[in-house]
């Protein structure tokens, strides 16, 4: 039985579209070219964008919904063949090679990656007789997940490439053991501290080892072989990492993330010493000179003067904060998480596992992208260029994402009838 | 099965949550709690450009334009933005060199790195032209708009005076100046500052980060415009001053010319004098320590500054007290014995105005004598501090011993000296001086000393037969033209008219009589009144004249001051000023040999160490 599309989710979809497209306006507004439809500028190419988005989104509840799933793995297998075409025809677009060129348009198929696996994974996970506890199981849900991610991160992409952690959250939903998370979070916090104290580093050692002694001969009551040698593992596995960090820091990771992590650290200083220094300045200037209401539409002085780079795409985020100051950007934060809140919630309305999985996905993907793009832009996070759903400009993930949504969607629609 | 796991989806909810959160407390501390980001912001996106106003114009009575202004280009820096700039190509296009962009550089940077302050300043409009097109290439420099003065005759610099950059003090003492602006420094340009200067500007453009402006901020909400500067009608009469000026060519000295009934300054010269011209501009510096080390001194104004003996000019103020006080009469007569004091060949006079006409020292010595020692007391060491005191409230009623409150600065004025009691006192002790102390000033030697400006104010009080009005140098002021009320008051000396008809009466001989000590002063058709002096002092005498004309309703005082020229009043001062007056009341001087004689001729008695300014055009 098929039953009407999510109104609370199609709304916010469409509000913040709306309000994407009018700071997209707003970034690249030009006295000389004020035509909203224009396709030599930015807001008229977008505009051309939302309605393909939308033909696409009306396509896409019109067809349907089983073919995605009895379709997933080849649209899985396509999307790795494009990718790795890219990795041979691809254009070089600021440093990553990840563009097919078609005529004047261009086309990124690492966007269209992100639902492909979504689907990929769903599908495997839902498979009647799958035991998630045996090894060749979660190493083929790993490999669904890391073969895009490798690819795309040979296409010198990392930022996108990183958005493949989000599918963490639905293996965590369908019963992974949040150890993994857990060990994600220290890991990321030993490598963050670690950097900040620098030669010191032999403190947080000193910490660490205080803590597991203070454990084993403090809180705990029943002391057993095991917890010793867990403890001593732990503590082990945790100073490895740590002398390990530099190693890693300077021999894995390119000059610019080295560069765009100090710069988060206020290792170096952001107003001159780099570009990316420069990037994170000038956006944190822009949304903190928003103030309470903002400087209004088409009034910003940061983003209309063109100091913050990337402001249509990666820091669109600085337009809002600038012209529609901290109410503006709250509401829109709160979309979000609105969005994301009703997304969980339809996925967990769900009949059928694959749909589930699915939805979560969606929700993941979106908030994963959520979280670096605003983070970059509030300076919490080192500077990884990737997209704000629906928001940022470009084509290419504008469509992804509403690809993306509205299979969702459509399931949801039929969500009563599943396989 | 199905729903294994779901409390999970909290942890999920809990997760999008709490990134949320953070970034919704974020917001808050960067938008709401933290205004540095908003000032950064405005620092770097906006650009206020002062607007500077036109300095008011200077004109002469008649209507004359003395000063305009003239636009120049200062360069600006905001050395935090020049960031990646091509140094070499900037140096290239602009014509210095390193080493200077470098001193620039850091000149600016001192000031400071994140506001704007000259880079090359007073750019002329040619000089401009040659880069304007290339600027846009180098971030962190735009251009200001600046006046600067400029004068068509090379005249009345002292008076006017001459504008300079503040400095820190100027800053400190009045918010209206920043860095770099410029001030009336000297004459009426400081004294009338706040009526010149007029109101800034302030236009906020807002620039993009190529520092190209990229319109207006708010569509000029925050802008303001500038009020240009109020004119100044000034009282000098160009020609005049330019013809007296031209008389002191080669002199040291200077020439007052005031309009008796009004006070109104027609000309002041000083010599020797510079050109207006050479102190604006970015030679300025150079000419101004030129012409602070010149050791005659052209930057003085010698007819406020310099106090002097006004030698025998002072006796006509001597008699009018005489005959007010009573101790003599106007045909008291006195022997010209020259035992007491020395005196030129003449027959003795036998009335005020015959003394006035020969300019009789032992006549002037018996007055003053009996002005001092009117025999109130017995003793003299009383009686002649009695009679001092008395003697020198009327000198001060005269506009002598103290500042003459002219409308220039009042740092440039000299008070002079008219001796009190207590002076004496200190000098000889209480009661051990007497008139045989103190006789010389009776004949304006002596501790008298008086400034130039107080000589034609003394020829102006005989004009007048009694009173005196405050010389002064502006009529009107101002767009709405304000008078100048304060300056048009009597001062009245409070001796009675006739006496002043007396020694009208003998100045007037002085110059038509036979006997008279300043012939070379008489013009046919003009009725000059005049009264010599030879002030002598250290080095040659000074050549000193006063004088008025015509007799009746005077429409001109003037008085000469000579320094160092051989042969006394009569000699120098009196034809020169002869001349002033029949430039003034007749247009044009009919006495053209006598012109060329008196413009050629340099009777000063060289300094020691004179060095000659060469003057250097800007």
């Amino acid at each position: 039985m098929e039953t009407k599309i999510d109104w609370v989710t199609l709304l916010l979809y469409a509000a913040i579209l709306v309000f994407g497209w009018m700071n997209i306006y707003a970034a690249c507004y030009d006295e000389a070219h004020t035509a909203i439809l224009d396709l030599h500028t930015m807001h008229g190419k977008q505009l051309l964008w939302i309605g393909i988005s939308v033909v696409i989104a009306l396509i896409i509840t019109h067809i349907d919904p089983h073919i995605f799933s009895s379709m997933s793995y080849l649209i899985y297998l396509v999307v790795i063949g494009l990718l790795v075409v890219v990795l041979f025809v691809g254009t070089v677009t600021k440093g990553g090679l990840s563009w097919i060129d078609f005529g004047s348009f261009k086309f990124q198929p690492s966007e269209f990656a992100k639902f492909a696996t979504a689907l990929a994974l769903g599908k495997y996970m839902s498979s009647l007789d799958l035991d998630y506890r045996q090894l060749r199981t979660k190493l083929i849900a790993w490999g669904l997940i890391l073969l895009p991610a490798g690819i795309i991160i040979l296409q010198h992409d990392t930022g996108s490439a990183l958005v493949f952690a989000s599918f963490l959250l639905p293996l965590y939903r369908e019963g992974m053991s949040p150890r993994i998370l857990i060990v994600g979070l220290v890991a990321v916090v030993l490598f963050v501290v670690t950097l900040l104290l620098g030669k010191y580093k032999l403190i947080l050692v000193g910490v660490l080892a205080a803590i597991a002694l203070l454990y084993l001969f403090g809180w705990l009551n029943k002391r057993t072989r095991k917890h010793y040698i867990w403890v001593t593992a732990v503590f082990a596995a945790c100073t490895l990492f740590i002398f390990s960090v530099d190693f890693a820091f300077e021999k894995v990771l390119q000059p610019h993330q080295r560069d765009r992590i100090y710069v988060l650290l206020g290792k170096t200083d952001e107003k001159t010493n780099s570009t990316t220094g420069y990037n994170v300045y000038q956006s944190k200037i822009a949304i903190g000179s928003g103030g309470v209401f903002g400087k209004g539409f088409l009034k910003g002085t940061i983003t209309k003067a063109d100091f913050v780079p990337e402001q249509e795409t990666d820091f669109i985020f600085c337009t809002v904060g600038e012209e529609w100051g901290f109410v503006g950007s709250t509401l829109l934060i709160l979309a979000y998480i609105g969005l994301l809140f009703r997304l969980v919630t339809l996925a967990e309305r769900q009949y059928s596992k694959f749909s589930r999985i699915y939805g979560y996905s969606v929700a993941s993907i979106l908030f994963l992208h959520l979280f670096i793009n605003i983070g970059m832009a509030l300076g919490l996070l080192p500077v990884i260029g990737i997209p704000l759903p629906f928001f940022s400009y470009g084509g290419s993930s504008l469509m992804a994402f509403t690809i993306l949504l509205f299979i969702f969607l459509r399931q949801d629609q039929e969500r009563t009838n599943p396989i | 099965m199905r729903n294994q796991y779901q409390e999970r989806s909290t942890v999920i909810r809990i997760i999008f949550l709490t990134v949320g959160i953070i970034f919704i407390v974020r917001l808050a501390f960067m938008q709401v709690f933290d205004s540095e980001y908003r000032r950064q912001a405005d620092r770097q996106a906006l650009r206020p450009i002062t607007q500077f106003p036109a300095r008011g114009l200077i004109y002469d009575r008649n209507g004359e334009l003395l000063v305009y202004n003239e636009a120049v280009y200062d360069l600006m820096v905001i050395p935090r933005m020049t960031k990646g700039l091509d140094t070499n190509m900037f140096c290239r296009v602009m014509g210095i060199t390193r080493d200077e962009f470098d001193a620039r550089m850091r000149k600016a940077c001192k000031y400071s790195t994140y506001s704007a302050s000259p880079f090359m300043k007073q750019v002329s409009k040619e000089e401009y032209g040659s880069w304007e097109n290339s600027l846009y290439k180098f971030r962190g420099f735009y251009v200001q708009q600046r006046t600067l003065r400029v004068y068509d005759k090379p005249i009345a610099a002292h008076v006017l005076g001459y504008v300079g950059e503040v400095d820190q003090s100027e800053i400190d003492a009045d918010k209206f100046y920043k860095q770099g602006d410029y001030i009336g420094k000297s004459g009426l340009e400081k004294s009338y500052e706040e009526v010149l200067r007029g109101i800034k500007g302030k236009r906020i453009m807002q620039v993009d980060v190529h520092n190209r402006e990229i319109g207006s901020y708010m569509n000029g909400a925050y802008d303001t415009m500038a009020v240009e500067g109020g004119n100044l009608y000034t009282t000098l009469d160009a020609s005049l001053q330019e013809y007296a000026e031209g008389l002191m060519a080669n002199k040291r000295g200077c020439i007052v010319a005031i309009e008796p009934s009004t006070g109104e300054v027609l000309a002041m010269v000083s010599a020797p004098g510079y050109d207006p011209n050479l102190l604006v501009g970015r030679v300025r510096g150079e000419n101004y320590q030129m012409l602070l080390q010149d050791i005659s001194r052209p930057l003085l104004n010698r007819a406020l500054i310099e106090h002097y003996p006004p030698g025998s000019i002072f006796k006509v103020a001597q008699a009018v007290t005489a005959l007010q006080l009573g101790v003599i009469t106007p045909n008291s007569g006195f022997v010209c014995d020259k035992s007491l004091v020395g005196c030129h060949n003449h027959p003795s006079a036998r009335s005020v105005q015959e003394a006035i006409k020969m300019s009789c020292n032992p006549y002037f010595y018996q007055v003053y004598r009996r002005v001092i020692q009117q025999g109130k007391y017995k003793s003299i060491y009383k009686d002649s501090p009695y009679g001092l005191t008395v003697w020198r409230d009327y000198m001060l009623r005269f506009g002598f011993g103290q500042k003459m409150g002219i409308d220039l600065p009042a740092s440039g004025i000299t008070p002079g000296f008219i001796p009190d009691t207590a002076f004496y006192n200190k000098r000889y002790g209480r009661e051990r001086w007497a008139f045989s102390t103190i006789y010389s000033n009776s004949i304006g030697q002596g501790e008298v000393t008086v400034v130039p400006i107080q000589m034609a104010n003394l020829a102006c009080i005989v004009a007048n037969r009694g009173y005196y009005i405050t010389p002064h140098l502006v009529r009107y002021y101002g767009p709405d033209s304000v008078r100048n009320e304060e300056f048009y008051t009597k001062h009245e000396t409070g001796i009675n008219k006739a006496y002043f008809d007396i020694a009208a009466n003998g100045m007037y001989d002085v110059v038509h009589v036979a006997g008279g000590t300043a012939r070379r002063a008489n013009i046919p058709d003009i009725d000059i009144c005049g009264k010599t002096g030879t002030a002598q002092n250290i080095g040659e005498d000074h050549s000193v004249f006063i004088c008025f004309a015509p007799k009746e309703k005077p429409k001109i005082a003037v008085a000469v001051y000579v320094e160092n020229a051989r042969g006394g009043g009569g000699y120098w001062a009196a034809p020169i000023a002869s001349l002033v007056i029949e430039k003034y009341i007749r247009g044009e001087v009919t006495r053209k040999d006598v012109e060329k004689m008196y413009r050629e001729a340099a009777p000063c008695q060289k300094l020691p160490l004179t060095r000659v300014a060469k003057k250097k055009k800007k």
